[in-house]
């Protein structure tokens, strides 16, 4: 099976802080994997980096043959290729508050990729459906319960078709039915050949859909 | 010394408030007669003053700033009121009074009475106590040494525009010409502008009093004064009405200074005397009437105090609508360039790096730190050497640059208020800098600066007032000059603030039906 992120040596600091050291771990494509560990452990922060949010002091990131390294300023082409390639759900989803629901889908592909409204709506709706929201597209992120909320969120990442789709705690605001729910939802997005990397404190959950674990502690990956 | 003895007198009551409570009934009878005559003393003090209200902006030789002694006040108007209030055994105590309010100071007690070259108006004549006039003067045109030969007397400036103070007797004369002759009519704050301007070639003739335009051709080149008058009117002392009786002995005080020269030897000293102050002071001694304003060569009346207030009013209607009407153009104009380039400013400050930002600080900074009227100023007759704009595009942009400062400020605060999350978020789903700007952050920060956009937009409609300095007659300007010409601000105040509000409240109804339309969802 071919590697498809490799993160080597990653360290990155904030000030005194020390946030990560010496972070290597790599997916396969494919499956479901948990990075795990308590708060503070620096689970978030790595996805940010590997999303490009975050500059990093030593190590590198390769994402399907696309490499960011430490200490640079990534440049916009190679933002712009390595965003193609992985979508990210915030733990609090920052969907857009003047925008519906449906606009919040189809924003992404009508802007980023080009695709005609008529087709992005489409899909959108299609995801909307397949995620149990549909009902709430025309309704303000304001209007829609935590739950929706990151349905919601997770079209808008998926919208875009990213091979690898992050998620950061995405079970924190659910109760243990949506949880389920979700965990087939990724099941089966992970069965579609797309890799998902999620961060957790929730050991059944990861227990119970994860097909890889990883363990962050003090920043490393043990 | 005043400020110390009623600190005394504080003291003493102080004391004897505690006294009181314990001193027998006489002696606390006593006390209360004391403070009384203290408090009388001190009333008898003031009524012996003779408080006059003068502008020392006015200059020589009516009143200016003693260039010995800051702190006092010379000139022949300073030289009057010493004059009568020694003859009605008072002390001269000067109080300071912008030219076009002391009336209005009069009117509310302020001061007993105003002396600063005010003009011998029916206005006055009607609403104040006028004392009789002490200089006759003539309104005279003056104009470019160049078009001496062409523009002999107003008729001949057809299409042409010509300066003079707002609110005065002139203005009042070119207001009828300007119907007349089809000139324009050009309204200055002060009497320096309307010069420079003319050598400048703004205006092609400033009509004013021989006084004035002898100053100034003294101090400029290139300038003639035309020699026939245009009309011929006075100066005199204005107090109010209910002040008749000191207005009847300042009268016997400047009739008594007509017949023993005393008037002669001011205004020689001052460099204005001339012939046509013995014949006036020859019909005033033998208590002949004396019109107030002659027009040279019309049956034109002046002032509208004439007419009545509604006739006034219905005369003055169509020109507050016309100046409601530049208002209105001019704010909405100022406030899509400072819209425009506030946006510009805040981008910059925003996403711009450390140089641009630093700059853009700065004129910030600058702008918000300085008075928008100086500001004006700079644009208008500082640049006038460099550039020279016409009034009304130095007026927009005046109020445009220093509007765009705070707008800037709500918009770089709007665009701060984006949740960072959001932006990240558009981010990662790959939007470039210029597409988060335009799809997320623009439309959110935008919603976020409606309101207090709307709030700065009412307030520039009523700034925009400030302008009348740069001789653009808006609606405020106007109100002044009706209220002037009518002796009163009562209906001219009121449809001032009609029209104000009839303009501004609609906004209002405009930027909430706005925002009720953005806070919708955007399908």
């Amino acid at each position: 099976m071919t590697t498809m992120l490799q993160v080597r040596d990653l360290a990155l600091r904030r000030g005194d802080r020390t946030i990560l050291s010496d972070t290597s771990f790599s997916l396969s494509g494919g499956g479901v994997a948990a990075l795990m560990g308590p708060s503070g452990s620096g689970k978030t922060t790595v996805l940010r980096a590997i999303a490009g949010l975050e500059r990093f002091e030593a190590g590198t990131i390769v994402l399907n043959g696309l490499t960011l390294k430490a200490g640079q300023r990534h440049s916009g082409d190679a933002l712009k290729k390595l965003r193609r390639q992985v979508g990210l759900v915030f733990q609090f989803h920052h969907l857009f508050e003047h925008l519906t629901a449906l606009r919040n889908v189809t924003l992404a592909p009508m802007h980023v990729l080009g695709v005609p409204a008529r087709f992005a709506e489409r899909r959108a709706r299609e995801l909307l459906e397949v995620l149990g929201v549909e009902h709430r597209a025309s309704a303000l992120p304001r209007e829609l319960s935590g739950g929706e909320a990151q349905r919601v969120a997770i079209a808008r990442a998926l919208a875009v078709d990213p091979p690898l789709l992050m998620m950061d705690e995405p079970t924190a605001s659910l109760d243990p039915s949506r949880r389920h729910e979700l965990g087939e939802l990724l099941s089966r997005l992970a069965d579609q050949n797309r890799t998902i990397l999620l961060t957790t404190h929730d050991e059944d959950f990861a227990s119970r859909w994860a097909t890889t674990r990883l363990r962050v502690n003090n920043g490393v990956v043990v | 010394m005043k400020q110390q003895s009623a600190r005394r007198s504080l003291l003493f009551s102080l004391r004897r408030r505690f006294a009181f409570s314990l001193c027998p009934f006489p002696l606390s009878l006593c006390c209360f007669a004391s403070a009384l005559l203290l408090f009388y003393s001190s009333a008898q003090a003031k009524q012996q003053e003779l408080r006059w209200a003068g502008d020392p902006e006015g200059g020589a030789p009516f009143v200016e700033a003693d260039p010995t002694d800051p702190n006092k006040v010379t000139g022949f108007d300073v030289e009057i009121a010493e004059l009568i209030a020694k003859g009605v055994s008072r002390t001269p105590r000067f109080l300071f009074a912008p030219y076009a309010s002391i009336d209005q100071a009069i009117e509310r007690g302020t001061a007993d009475i105003g002396l600063s070259g005010m003009e011998d108006t029916p206005a006055r004549r009607a609403g104040m106590a006028t004392t009789i006039p002490y200089y006759a003067f003539r309104e005279v045109l003056a104009v470019r040494d160049a078009d001496a030969g062409t523009f002999r007397r107003l008729a001949d400036l057809k299409g042409r525009r010509v300066g003079t103070l707002g609110g005065t007797i002139a203005y009042e004369i070119l207001l009828q010409a300007e119907r007349r002759y089809g000139l324009q009519a050009v309204s200055y704050d002060d009497d320096v502008h309307p010069y420079s301007d003319l050598s400048l070639g703004r205006v092609d003739g400033v009509l004013l009093d021989n006084v004035l335009a002898e100053r100034r051709r003294k101090t400029m080149s290139g300038i003639t004064v035309q020699p026939d008058p245009v009309a011929t009117s006075h100066y005199v002392g204005v107090l109010a009405s209910r002040n008749a009786s000191l207005r009847d002995a300042a009268n016997e005080v400047l009739r008594t200074a007509m017949g023993d020269g005393t008037l002669e030897r001011i205004f020689r000293k001052w460099g204005v005397w001339n012939d046509d102050q013995p014949a006036l002071y020859a019909r005033l001694i033998a208590r002949q009437p004396v019109p107030p304003v002659a027009m040279a060569d019309s049956d034109g009346t002046i002032g509208v105090a004439t007419l009545s207030r509604w006739q006034a009013t219905l005369r003055y209607v169509p020109s507050l609508i016309k100046a409601a009407a530049v208002t209105l153009v001019l704010s909405c104009l100022s406030m899509a360039l400072a819209v425009a380039l506030g946006v510009l400013i805040a981008s910059g400050r925003v996403y711009g790096t450390a140089v641009p930002r630093l700059v853009l600080t700065g004129y910030v900074e600058l702008m918000r730190g300085t008075p928008v009227l100086l500001q004006l100023f700079v644009i208008y007759y500082g640049l006038a050497s460099v550039i020279k704009l016409p009034a009304f595009v130095a007026a927009l942009l005046g109020l445009a640059l220093n509007y765009a400062a705070y707008e800037s400020e709500i918009y770089r605060g709007a665009l701060e208020a984006v949740p960072t999350g959001q932006l990240e978020a558009a981010r990662t789903l790959g939007f470039s800098e210029r597409q988060v700007l335009q799809l997320v952050r623009g439309p959110q920060a935008f919603r976020i600066a409606l309101a207090p956009m709307t709030n700065d937009f009412v307030a520039l409609l009523k700034d925009s007032s400030l302008v009348s300095v740069l001789t653009v007659v808006e609606l405020t300007k106007q109100t002044q000059i009706f209220a002037t010409n009518l002796g009163s601000w009562v209906i001219p105040g009121t449809l001032c603030a009609t029209i104000y509000l009839v303009m501004s409240l609609p906004l209002g109804a405009l930027a909430r039906r706005l925002e009720r339309h953005w806070k919708a969802p955007t399908v």
